[in-house]
């Protein structure tokens, strides 16, 4: 027998208890919605796992007026370390939950449980738990004393990290005491179902989270309503420009964390093991689907040959298949439509010159599939070195100095990241400081912290999600500094009025 | 710094085919600090990954043959009689009386003084230079701190050979290597390797033991694996046991990514034992996948890898004991020897 063949190890699907049809999670109860319902499927075999509804803008209207209602009468009133106390309690759900969140995500995106189980879910729980920490800090987020929540929050997340997206969105946003209508991906609602289950264990007041699942109509009856003061958007720069459009003149706020082509720049002296980890880590980790993916590799030209031999031998170790699989590194694509553009960005590439090789995997009768891929020969002017492609297919360039290394890193539409491979530090130091991306790792890539602001430069968006910098983005100064006014208050004559300023200020701009 | 050896080193085979004719510490030198380095994070995560594999059914039964087919069962301690060797070779032969079909182990590991003991009570299930049987592994050159001189090491090695050992286990003197006298630990090896000679002309297989928890950066790891294979070690060996931390995943991966390099070069494959602090099947299995996804499923044999360890036997019986009637027994239903 080959070893290498492991027996099937396969994660139990049995431990999720899903229902049949999902409606529309608003006012704090599941609720049907009044528009069709459509199938969401598992893209590693095709089958239906549940019937979603679709929210229309009457839907909207409503899960908008439960969340104005919920921040006028509820959360706008609530203190501080009462909403970290619910967000506490989210988090530790999320935890005891763990498992069944894990499988339910890898069935419905397709991605592998590896992933889910060691990355999505343990960062969605970061996230609150480390937003949860910030809700009676607020003070030090950077915007002076006492600073407002903005109101109402329409956010619309993807598809690729549905879960841990819903996370980096909901946690910031009600910690800074904004309450939250979101729209999931189209193809990809049931965690966030699963996680409205979370808030009724938790107890969170109704309406301070609505959850409105439909297509891309749905997401725009939201952004465009007109009593939400926020909208926070992921997705692909196309959708983000035209809500970008439709927010302009209005007094919402907006954050936009787009697409990317994050090069990923390999220099002579770099950790060769690690960086070839980092490599098939920054463009194959889910399918490619990664905004921030490393989907340019820039070698230098005088170990281009050897990199690429490297890469190629450890690719071969990669395992496609059965995403519930425990060994299953590569999961399947998250959707027919998503396989189309890899496909067809791929023959573009092969048309236009550039050399391909793929991994002999062995693709499953059903679903949707495509083998880790790479391309060398490739030059920056081909569609392959300046398109996001989202899929596990790898362009790679050369270099011969730092300097060229930087401006052909630099040569894109989008910044999003990069990433450096050398062992010498100063020229690391050196270069992330001419790399227009918002974030750049350094002999890592693809790590996330709850911590650290994550964001883009040019056409891969504005404002930054994590970290304080993505507390702000749910918050506006108020330029009222409690601290002056009560000693202010208090060299006066005593009276009723100064013994509660605070509160009495908040509701007046609350409305 | 001074320089030891301004005449050049011992001519090895392979470090004259990869540094050129008139061998010199400088030239090894630069290769061995040209070497790319190592990330320690990037590294520990791999293994960390690779720790993740679930091996389960059909798979972990071939495992749990594997890894004591694979075992050198070793015993080093100061307090070893003949009768405790001859205990520990009739568990070599049948580690588990309960189940004939439990495979033999690869070797039993002893000091040199308790060789001919260990020929004697393997008697014609000793292997003696072939594939088939039990070999006898001897420790040798001043282990497991290595402070003798070399005349002492060479007369230790001489020793155990003569006494019918048919594999030397040596260290290497990390005081030479850390005060950055490679030249030293080079020539150390190579003159090891002659000692390993048989009058007839054949050698006693010569595993390398860096001592790894001694060595403490990884990057003095890579370079120490590269050094031992340049002197012409057949196998390298990370720890002795007597240091703590003996061997771990992130080694071991580390000297198997070597040996991947020097095969990628020369085609030749070199055998890889990491020994000390292995003691549950669920460890041992994280590293036979290590080994199957770094440098390839053919490695997976006794003449290319092998486990040091005691107690790990005694554990995987316990699993294997499990895998046929589907309950776990306890320590009393396996041998303590």
């Amino acid at each position: 027998m080959a070893f290498l063949e492991y027996a099937a190890a396969p994660e139990s699907a049995s431990i999720l208890n899903l229902k049949a049809q999902y409606g529309l999670f608003i006012d704090g109860e599941f609720v049907d919605g009044h528009g069709d319902v459509f199938d969401t499927i598992s893209p590693a075999t095709e089958e239906v796992i549940a019937s979603i509804a679709q929210a229309t803008a009457g839907d909207v209207d409503v899960a908008v007026a439960a969340a104005r209602r919920a921040y006028d009468r509820v959360w706008s009133r609530m203190s501080g370390s009462d909403r970290g106390k619910y967000l506490f309690r989210i988090a530790r759900l999320v935890q005891e939950r763990s498992r069944e969140l894990a499988v339910a995500e890898s069935l419905d995106n397709g991605k592998p449980i590896r992933e889910t189980r060691d990355v999505d879910v343990p960062l969605v729980a970061a996230w609150f738990f480390y937003y949860a920490g910030w809700a009676d800090k607020l003070e030090h987020a950077g915007l002076g004393p006492n600073p407002r929540a903005l109101g109402v929050a329409a956010q619309v997340i993807p598809w690729n990290f549905p879960l841990l997206m819903l996370a980096w969105k909901i946690a910031p946003a009600l910690a800074a005491g904004n309450t939250v209508v979101i729209k999931p991906a189209e193809t990809t609602s049931l965690t966030a179902m699963l996680f409205a289950e979370i808030l009724q264990q938790a107890d969170l007041p109704a309406g301070v989270v609505n959850i409105v699942t439909g297509p891309g109509s749905t997401g725009q009856a939201l952004v465009t309503h007109d009593d939400v003061n926020k909208v926070a958007f992921t997705g692909s720069t196309n959708v983000g420009r035209m809500i970008a459009r439709q927010v302009a003149g209005t007094q919402k706020r907006l954050t936009l964390e787009l697409g990317g082509k994050a090069a990923n720049i390999v220099f002579d002296d770099a950790p060769m093991d690690q960086a070839i980890e980092g490599i098939v880590n920054g463009i194959f980790f889910n399918q490619g689907h990664v905004c921030c993916a490393g989907s340019r590799l820039l070698v230098q030209e005088n170990v281009h040959d050897e990199v690429i031999d490297r890469l190629k031998q450890r690719l071969s170790t990669l395992r496609m298949g059965d995403p519930l699989d425990k060994n299953t590194d590569i999961g399947a694509i998250n959707s027919a439509a998503q396989l189309e553009r890899i496909r067809t960005l791929s023959d573009t590439g092969e048309s236009e010159g550039a050399e391909r090789w793929t991994a002999d995997c062995r693709i499953p009768d059903k679903g949707f599939w495509f083998a880790p891929t790479i391309f060398t020969k490739v030059s920056a002017a081909h569609a392959i070195a300046r398109e996001e492609i989202f899929g596990p297919v790898l362009s790679v360039l050369t270099f011969r100095t730092p300097a060229e290394a930087i401006t052909k890193a630099n040569n894109t539409p989008y910044g999003l990241s990069a990433g450096i491979w050398t062992e010498k530090g100063s020229r690391m130091l050196a270069l992330v400081d001419q790399l227009r991306a918002g974030v750049v790792w350094a002999n890592t890539f693809n790590r996330f912290d709850p911590a650290s602001p994550f964001g883009g430069y040019k056409e891969s968006g504005y404002g930054r999600e994590g970290g304080r910098h993505g507390l702000a983005a749910y918050l506006e100064a108020s330029g009222w500094d409690a601290p002056a006014a009560l000693s202010a208050a208090s060299s006066a004559p005593a009276s009723a009025s100064a013994s509660k300023p605070a509160r009495k200020t908040r509701k007046a701009v609350a409305k | 710094m001074t320089i030891t050896h301004p005449l050049g080193l011992q001519p090895a085979e392979r470090a004259v085919r990869l540094l050129g004719g008139d061998l010199t510490e400088t030239a090894l030198r630069l290769h061995l600090d040209g070497l790319t380095g190592v990330d320690a994070v990037g590294l520990e995560q791999r293994a960390a990954g690779l720790s993740t594999r679930s091996i389960k059914t059909s798979s972990k039964a071939w495992a749990l043959d594997t890894i004591i087919r694979t075992c050198d069962l070793t015993t080093l301690e100061g307090a070893d009689t003949p009768g405790k060797v001859r205990s520990l070779v009739a568990k070599a032969i049948t580690p588990d009386a309960s189940d004939p079909t439990t495979p033999s182990v690869a070797a039993v590991c002893v000091y040199g003084d308790m060789v001919p003991y260990a020929v004697e009570a393997l008697g014609s299930r000793h292997a003696t230079g072939g594939t088939e049987g039990i070999q006898v592994a001897a420790v040798a050159t001043a282990f497991p701190s290595g402070r003798a001189s070399l005349a002492i090491k060479l007369a230790d090695t001489r020793d155990a050979v003569a006494a019918g050992a048919d594999e030397i286990d040596m260290v290497i003197d990390r005081g030479a290597f850390l005060s950055g006298q490679y030249g030293v630990v080079f020539d150390q090896i190579v003159a090891v390797r002659e000692a390993c000679i048989r009058p007839d002309g054949s050698h006693a297989h010569l595993k390398v033991i860096l001592e790894t928890g001694e060595l403490q950066t990884y990057d003095n790891v890579k370079r120490a694996s590269w050094l031992a294979i340049l002197a012409g070690a057949d196998f390298i060996k990370t720890s002795t046991g007597k240091v703590s931390p003996a061997a771990t995943l992130p080694v071991t991966l580390l000297m198997l990514e070597v040996i991947r390099d020097w095969h990628r070069l020369t085609g030749e494959k070199i055998g890889m034992k990491p020994a000390g602090g292995i003691r549950a099947s669920k460890d041992a299995v994280r590293y036979l996948v290590t080994v199957a996804e770094t440098v390839g499923e053919e490695w997976l044999t006794s003449q290319l890898w092998r486990f040091g360890a005691s107690s790990l036997v005694n554990d995987v019986l316990l699993q294997r004991q499990k895998m046929r009637t589907g309950h776990y027994s306890g320590p009393d239903y396996v041998t303590v020897d």
